[in-house]
């Protein structure tokens, strides 16, 4: 069990949060507070919104209702805002999306050149720097194309990174890997965790969230069902839902 | 077949080595390779045939009528006039030089279509994807109205119904000291004076500044990261440059104005209306199907691709041109090339409305007048096959060079 490296400094707040996809109603009154350096994980059966939540955050989904502050930035029309709240927010897929036409080194620079305007020698030195921290150093000349899964995962979050992003989103980041390979996504991912880096997992890995979550939260219907601290979420669940839930994943 | 081929008889091999069985000869009709080379034998000779009946054939009927083959008439005189040619010519030309003619108003009208078609589609193609309801709508309408309409009939509406009802010559509209009328578009011809050469010079010394300023912005992005706007300095430049030397130097160009002498025209340069209505129909024909290609192209690249950019910050037009139009472009290059062999060879319509292209020139009047038919057809033939086997042969270099960056 990690003890926290929250700060008092709020990074992610949504409040009241609602959306709809037409006449369906997805995300019902959602209300979270993410400290700085706070590690959360959601889970959930699929369709529960948990995916839709985190990607309202850096607005790749419109809400309809309700608030969203990231670092003291409201995500609101204007495209200013949009724009710098999405320089601060890194996010991770899990079909990874990288840039196939692009080597694992250009696909770590194109953003800080063309968003951030930094010189090309500094951006591939820092993404050099990012690529040696996920431990694919010596892949950084090779196309996506070339690389396992698990290998490009990890280009992802190194792309992700060297946006020096103040929150990293996952979007399920491991549920498109071989399991041999999930592990070295996870290892990345816990290392980021304990350097202090402000997180919202959406996973499975109850391992990871039993490791690294200072919250868990389980969703169902479009709503937050439940939400505590790993121990007691995994060992003293309140909700019949989520007492449901865990034994289905925790059975084998 | 399938099945004669595995019972040929091929050892198994591994473990069956130490005794090998005695390997049985199959029947020679049973042997693949022996039956393959018997129908290949079969089919050579029965086209040989073929065209020695056509050619021994053709030899005697032309004897018959007492036509002389060989290529000698391309030397005589034409004896008829062009209403359009980018060379000298006259009626006193040969008949060589018809062929010339001919070629060259083909070239330039594939040229100008597939400039003019490229644009036009690439816009309509990315519009139709747009967010913007009217835009996307316009283009759909622009592009189900214009492939589902024979490109012959839209010749025709652009001839006959747009271009043949402006007025006569006499009562020409005009703007500009330029006329527009049923004889064409008709507009004053530049005659460069004395000094004129400093506005040429000036042009040609933008275009490499431009160049210069494109390698210093990169070098320099690449350093600092600051970005330089390139496109717009190289457009100021190259207008800008010349646009001053001409003012400053007293604007050293003639104009030769076009004027009314009798029913026509006389001096300026004359864009015939057959080129116009030719240009229009096959240009938007075209787009419309290269919209379509380069639809296809955007959508093939996945969403996700998009949302990772966003994700990065990245806005809508950087996204668009850094990371979906590489992508697409690898999948509309090929169905691009069949559409500029397609508006190539659709050029000969031409004909139709008396445009003077190969076809019209020189498969028509000449053949016509000549009679020689086998050498006529032949050297058309012979240019449209060339000019589709470049064009497909540079667009497949182009497509190789870009899939190469894949891996």
């Amino acid at each position: 069990m990690s003890h926290s490296q929250a700060t008092d400094k709020m990074m992610v707040e949504l409040r009241n949060l609602n959306k709809w996809y037409g006449e369906f109603h997805v995300l019902k009154n959602i209300n979270l507070e993410v400290k700085q350096g706070e590690k959360i994980v959601i889970c959930g059966p699929s369709g529960s919104g948990k995916s839709t939540m985190i990607r309202c955050i850096n607005h790749l989904e419109e809400h309809q209702k309700g608030d969203i502050i990231v670092n003291d930035i409201p995500l609101n029309e204007d495209i200013k805002n949009i724009e710098a709240i999405r320089k601060e927010v890194g996010m991770v897929f899990q079909h990874f999306n990288l840039f196939p036409h692009l080597t694992v080194l250009e696909n770590c620079v194109l953003a800080p050149i063309w968003v951030k305007k930094m010189p090309r020698k500094e951006a591939e030195a820092q993404a050099m720097e990012l690529l040696e921290r996920v431990k694919i150093p010596d892949q950084a000349l090779k196309y996506p194309g070339q690389l396992s899964g698990g290998q490009q995962q990890r280009v992802a979050i190194a792309r992700s990174l060297c946006m020096n992003p103040d929150v990293m989103l996952f979007d399920e980041p491991t549920s498109a890997l071989d399991p041999e390979m999930i592990k070295e996504v996870l290892d990345v991912m816990i290392e980021l965790a304990t350097e202090g880096m402000t997180m919202l997992c959406v996973t499975h890995e109850m391992g990871f969230a039993k490791t690294v979550a200072d919250r868990v939260i389980f969703m169902d219907g479009g709503q937050i069902v439940e939400e505590n601290e790993p121990h007691e979420f995994f060992n003293n669940p309140q909700h019949e839902r989520t007492q449901l839930f865990l034994s289905q994943i925790l059975q084998h | 077949m399938s099945s004669d081929m595995s019972s040929s008889g091929h050892k198994p091999d591994g473990s069956a080595k130490e005794k090998a069985p005695p390997v049985s000869q199959p029947k020679f009709w049973n042997d693949p390779k022996k039956r393959s080379l018997l129908f290949q034998v079969l089919l050579l000779s029965v086209l040989g045939f073929v065209f020695y009946t056509i050619i021994d054939n053709t030899l005697t009927n032309l004897e018959q009528r007492g036509i002389t083959t060989g290529f000698d008439f391309l030397t005589r005189e034409a004896g008829f006039g062009i209403a359009m040619s980018l060379i000298d010519y006259t009626e006193a030309s040969s008949y060589g030089m018809t062929f010339i003619v001919g070629l060259l108003n083909t070239i330039l009208i594939a040229v100008m279509g597939i400039i003019a078609a490229t644009i036009l589609g690439f816009i309509l193609g990315v519009a139709r994807l747009s967010d913007n309801w009217l835009v996307a709508k316009f283009s759909a309408l622009y592009i189900e109205i214009f492939r589902n309409i024979p490109l012959l009939l839209q010749i025709f509406f652009w001839y006959y119904a747009v271009l043949r009802t402006l007025p006569q010559p006499r009562q020409s509209i005009e703007f500009l000291g330029s006329f527009i009328n049923n004889r064409g578009f008709i507009f004053p011809a530049p005659v460069p004076e004395e000094g004129f050469g400093l506005v040429t010079v000036g042009f040609f010394a933008a275009i490499a500044a431009s160049w210069l300023i494109a390698r210093w912005a990169k070098k320099r992005q690449e350093l600092t990261g600051q970005q330089f706007p390139v496109a717009l300095t190289t457009i100021g430049l190259v207008i800008g440059v010349p646009l001053v030397l001409f003012l400053f130097s007293g604007m050293p160009l003639g104009l030769d104005h076009p004027e009314l002498k009798g029913f026509n025209f006389k001096g300026g340069i004359t864009v015939i209306p057959e080129l116009i209505a030719l240009w229009l129909a096959l240009s938007i024909y075209t787009a419309a199907f290269i919209a379509e290609t380069v639809r296809a192209g955007i959508l093939a690249v996945s969403h996700g691709q998009t949302e990772a950019a966003t994700a990065l910050g990245m806005s809508k037009a950087k996204t668009l041109r850094l990371i979906v139009i590489p992508q697409a472009l690898r999948v509309v290059i090929p169905p691009l090339t069949s559409q500029y062999l397609n508006l190539t060879k659709n050029s000969s319509l031409a004909t139709a409305i008396g445009y003077p292209d190969l076809v019209n020139v020189f498969a028509g009047t000449t053949l016509n007048q000549t009679g020689q038919a086998i050498e006529v057809i032949s050297m058309t033939m012979a240019v449209y096959l060339a000019l589709s086997l470049m064009t497909s042969f540079f667009m497949n270099w182009y497509n190789a060079r870009i899939q190469l960056s894949e891996r």
